[in-house]
């Protein structure tokens, strides 16, 4: 039998180091991390960039991505990268940050980062959930839904809706990328990071503040198998957290 | 270069300048508003970065950001904006960062006034953030000293990867005085290994004030104190008026409440009564050692400040019952009179 020269078709990116993850089982931050290491690595800019980690699941992130990494005071990963960008604006930075970081304590700093056009990227892993703490509500929370601080599932009443940071975001004036995407199923995935590697390239042109938010699934403070929490997400969140972009440069003006 | 009559708040925005230091994060409040105003006109002429951020909270994290990536950087405030930057100022004292902050200090707490005080000692010598650190505090007494100790901040807080604090009162930002602007002796600093601005050539690195497992949280807080140890042998300015043999009373008073002790001592002079002064211009690392000596064979000892009582703490632990060891504030941004510093000298003669 003729032999014919072995391929590799599938290995770890460079930006991404040989780590073992602390995420539980069915997590899809493991996933979320790959894209944006192999997204790095396809624009051949891991020597020039910088993350900024969050205070959430994936505050460990510095050890499992292999670029430069700073760990920020909870919410303020967009300051951090703001006093990056500002001062070095030949670096690329991203923020990696959760729904509890994001869109409860860092509000203030999403929002003015974003309304400046900083020129950094942000991951904006939307859980429904605070999940290092243990199982929390969140702004993103869904209407009923069950957590150890909403026993009784969130009452909206009194805890207001859900919060669609895509969309308040989209509403500012200023030029920005802003998209959702999910990662439940490999369709998604592959469009995860399409959109993903379109933030960066905004960035690196130096057109707008891009964000990508990320609907993920996370099995352990929901209560349900992996595959449960996949189709939850399809069937209780994408309906409220509608996929897509909600803004691009091209069409900004409103 | 000739000297300039300059406000202190403008002089301190130029010495950052003539330091040589091109970025600056802001957030207006009054008393120092002026040094933003200065510099956001001033820094694009020099082609430097100037940056209003949304609030005091924004401003210090931007600060880490920007010191995360080597690059020099400060920022100016006050006293309820300085609560404000706390959370970044306990962060970059953990990740060990160069940074420069300025506090022109008004009367509190809560919003308190606008107008001088010294009621934020404890505040930035004892800490104000969570955790064990320590920031180096250094207090100037007229407008020329805020820009001299402006001028070597940086190269200190490089030498130390450490925060550096100006704090000034109200006074100092506001009023003018002639200044020159003499430019230190380079220090002999250390590469900045430990920067984060692209692997290029080297391993990633991570600038984190994280740390879990509880040994190497417990070497983290041994290296700050290292460095503290290091700056309280390094470090310690202050400065002894009329400080002799034969002092009746010493007085410690710091930036402008020992400008006015000045004012008293030559009072006293004249009247054949020796009064002397030590005057700490590092508030940390403080001058135990010379406040012990000057404190040596006095009646009493006096800390006069703007405040209810805060740097006779120190005044007191550095004195250590060599004499008995008084207290005269004022507070709420009235400033004290000679007048009524002399009847508080009177008392202990």
């Amino acid at each position: 039998m003729e032999r014919t020269a072995e391929k590799v078709v599938f290995t770890r990116p460079e930006a991404m180091k040989n780590a073992v993850t602390h995420y539980c089982p069915g997590c899809t931050h493991g996933v979320i991390h790959r894209i944006v290491a192999e997204v790095i690595d396809e624009l051949g800019i891991r020597d020039k960039t910088v993350g900024v980690g969050p205070v959430g699941c994936s505050v460990l992130i510095y050890n499992y991505m292999n670029v430069d990494f700073l760990e920020a005071a909870h919410g303020r990963a967009p300051a951090f990268a703001t006093g990056i960008k500002r001062v070095r604006p030949d670096l690329i930075a991203f923020t990696y940050q959760g729904d509890g970081d994001l869109a409860s304590i860092g509000m203030g700093e999403i929002v003015h980062a974003a309304n400046r056009g900083e020129k950094f990227t942000t991951i904006f892993v939307n859980n429904a959930i605070y999940g290092m703490t243990g199982g929390q509500m969140a702004p993103t929370t869904m209407p009923g839904q069950v957590t150890t601080t909403c026993p009784l599932g969130r009452n909206t009443k009194d805890t207001g809706e859900p919060i669609r940071m895509a969309e308040l975001l989209s509403a500012l004036k200023t030029s920005a990328f802003i998209t959702r995407v999910s990662v439940h199923s490999p369709r998604h995935i592959v469009e995860t990071k399409k959109a993903i590697l379109r933030a960066f390239r905004y960035q690196i042109d130096k057109v707008c503040y891009s964000l990508v938010e990320v609907l993920s699934i996370c099995p352990t403070n929901w209560g349900l198998t992996t595959k449960e929490s996949a189709k939850w997400l399809e069937e209780t969140m994408i309906p409220y957290y509608p996929l897509g972009d909600k803004k691009t440069p091209e069409h900004s003006q409103r | 270069m000739a000297k300039k009559l300059m406000k202190g708040n403008e002089a301190i925005g130029e010495a950052a300048i003539q330091a040589g230091v091109r970025n600056y994060f802001c957030y207006p409040i009054t008393p120092q508003s002026e040094v933003a105003e200065y510099l956001a006109k001033r820094m694009p002429e020099v082609g430097g970065m100037f940056l209003q951020g949304e609030s005091e909270l924004a401003v210090g994290n931007m600060i880490f950001g920007a010191a995360a990536t080597g690059e020099r950087v400060f920022t100016t405030s006050s006293s309820p904006g300085i609560s404000l930057m706390q959370e970044a100022i306990s962060y970059i004292a953990g990740a060990q960062l160069p940074a420069v902050f300025a506090n022109i200090v008004r009367g509190g707490p809560g919003l308190g006034g606008i107008l001088p005080a010294q009621s934020d000692y404890f505040q930035s010598v004892k800490g104000g953030g969570h955790g064990d650190y320590k920031m180096l505090v250094l207090a100037p007494s007229t407008v020329q000293e805020a820009v001299d100790l402006m001028m070597i901040a940086f190269d200190l807080a490089d030498k130390y990867t450490n925060p550096v604090m100006i704090i000034g009162d109200g006074m100092i930002g506001q009023m003018m005085e002639p200044v020159e602007f003499k430019k230190p002796p380079p220090m002999a600093l250390p590469p900045k290994k430990w920067a984060a601005n692209g692997c290029k050539g080297r391993d990633p690195v991570i600038i984190r004030s994280l740390f879990l497992d509880p040994l190497r949280l417990e070497q983290n807080n041994r290296e700050l104190f290292v460095k503290y140890r290091r700056m309280q042998a390094e470090e310690v300015r202050f400065e002894r008026y009329n400080v002799e043999k034969g002092n009746k009373v010493l007085i410690v008073a710091y930036g402008t409440t020992a400008r006015i002790c000045k004012t008293v001592i030559a009072d006293f002079k004249a009247r054949g009564i020796n009064v002397g002064l030590l005057r700490p211009i590092s508030l940390y690392p403080f001058p135990m050692a010379a406040v012990a000596e000057a404190a040596e064979g006095v009646k009493a000892v006096l800390s006069v400040e703007m405040s209810m009582g805060q740097m006779v703490e120190d005044v007191e632990r550095s004195v250590l019952g060599r004499a008995p060891v008084g207290f005269f504030g004022r507070v709420g941004g009235v400033v004290p009179t000679p007048e009524e510093i002399t009847v508080e000298i009177e008392k202990l003669l």
